[in-house]
């Protein structure tokens, strides 16, 4: 698509956006065509309805992979498509992404020692009865 | 970052009236590519502050859920998940917009433009409509955070909505009256400007009766909010009690003698405070998208200038992102 993209709107060579009349735009502007705008919602809107339906099966340990899943292919689309990712700068998409290294380490390495903790949690409330430690605080 | 762009087209033509820079062209850049790879740039830089901001309350989430999955499963019964869709095809919708809004202001067609943001901005005051549905029905049954956690069986009407609702009624009227003041000083800017924003605020009204009609159409009704009737008395919180749930994908209402997990508290602390910095997120999207209004009704973006609408459009798309992961994390438990 984004060849019809580029011979209805011919990218020029220098920042001669005034030229060419009501469509003209910028050398650095990439208007996105309408088709592949409303093709990317259809296909967002039709992966929420296919992961609500999937919530009603009984997946057990895997219902957690399969709707991060498509989250993950719906976050995707709008990186590339919404965000025009893809257009962009590899630059930029190398700066996204190392955000996203970052919180990798950041959970993994958090979820790795959460469980350290917990004999401790079981310890105080056997100690001290589970209904104290449940009781909602006072305001 | 100025070698790659030839300096005739530092000044194709006379925007401005500062010579030979364009009047949108700050002075420290040479062109106007260098000036929006400069803000586009700056824009990834902050949407990295804004992931790893939201990621600390993921990582809560993922470690409450991995160390007490009990309580995951047992609170997210409380949260209706057909509302949960709809309002994730709102604000996909407010994407789809806020896409095209861009490429408007790419051809600078600048009527548009004004639509785009227009709708864009109405989606997000709906958004926020169907969460004041979805938050004072939590609140009506006691389902608060962990310290005020206090489920009742009993619910006083629906005056916790109408709290909820307050502020926007407020937020319309004020708009109201100053388009009423704008016509009649005859002040055509803040006419068009305040009566748009008044429209779109009307969509406030639009998600409230969706937040209502929805599950009653989708046969979930009965699993929303006040329908969660909770039948025990909970002097006891830790106490075993009944519980009557219904569960989202059926109308049927079924009796469970359910032991309430200990500290289901948290799984509300965690939504609230997710949810909610996705909301505060939502509405400085709405101020973000009413200044480019502004601009856009000013006639300030022209084709080599762009960069803010793109630049909150990143922003607004990221909103929709966290929003992305946030619905099954929330919604789709089993």
């Amino acid at each position: 698509m984004a060849d019809t993209q580029q011979a209805t709107y011919p990218q020029t060579a220098h920042g001669d956006a005034h030229h060419g009349g009501e469509h003209a735009h910028a050398s650095f502007a990439h208007p996105m065509a309408p088709r592949m705008l409303i093709g990317v919602f259809l296909a967002l809107v039709g992966l929420t309805v296919i992961t609500v339906v999937a919530a009603n099966f009984p997946l057990g340990e895997w219902e957690i992979v399969v709707s991060l899943t498509i989250a993950t292919i719906k976050a995707a689309l709008v990186i590339l498509f919404f965000m025009h990712v893809l257009w962009d700068k590899p630059f930029n998409a190398l700066v996204f992404i190392s955000s996203l290294a970052f919180v990798t380490l950041f959970m993994g390495i958090t979820l790795i020692d959460s469980k350290e903790y917990q004999p401790d949690i079981d310890q105080r409330v056997i100690e001290r009865g589970p209904a104290e430690v449940v009781a909602p605080a006072e305001p | 970052m100025a070698s790659i762009v030839e300096p005739e087209s530092a000044a194709p033509h006379d925007h401005g009236h500062h010579g030979d820079h364009p009047e949108f062209l700050a002075h420290h850049f040479e062109t106007p590519q260098q000036q929006y790879d400069s803000g586009k740039l700056g824009m990834w830089l902050f949407l990295i502050n804004e992931v790893l901001f939201f990621s600390g309350l993921f990582v809560a989430y993922a470690v409450y859920r991995s160390n007490h999955p009990e309580i995951f499963v047992y609170a997210h019964q409380f949260l209706d998940k057909n509302l949960g869709a709809f309002n994730t095809v709102v604000l996909l919708f407010s994407s789809l917009t806020m896409a095209w809004a861009v490429r408007h202001a790419q051809l600078v067609n600048n009527r548009g433009l004004i639509t785009c943001l227009a709708v864009t901005i109405g989606c997000a005051i709906m958004f926020l409509g169907v969460k004041a549905v979805e938050y004072s029905h939590k609140w009506d049954i006691g389902l608060y955070w962990a310290a005020r956690f206090a489920p009742t069986d009993h619910h006083e009407g629906s005056s916790t909505l109408i709290w909820a609702c307050l502020p926007f009624i407020i937020f319309s009227v004020a708009l109201a009256a100053a388009t009423a003041v704008s016509k009649w000083r005859q002040y055509e800017q803040g006419f068009r400007f305040y009566g748009i924003l008044f429209l779109a605020s009307l969509a406030f009204y639009v998600g409230l009766g969706s937040g209502i009609a929805v599950p009653a159409v989708m046969g979930s009704g009965d699993s929303h909010g006040a329908a969660h009737e909770q039948v025990a008395a909970h002097e006891q919180p830790a106490a075993s009690h009944q519980v009557v749930l219904a569960h989202d994908d059926g109308a049927h209402l079924e009796t469970a003698d359910e032991e309430m997990p200990r500290n289901v508290g948290i799984f509300f602390s965690i939504y609230y405070m997710m949810t909610g910095l996705h909301v505060v997120h939502i509405i400085a999207g709405i101020i973000a998208l009413s200044w480019l209004l502004w601009r856009a009704l000013k006639r300030q973006f022209q084709a080599e200038y762009f960069g803010p609408v793109d630049s909150v459009g990143l922003y607004w798309h990221l909103v929709d992102l966290v929003w992305i992961y946030l619905f099954p994390l929330m919604y789709l438990i089993h």
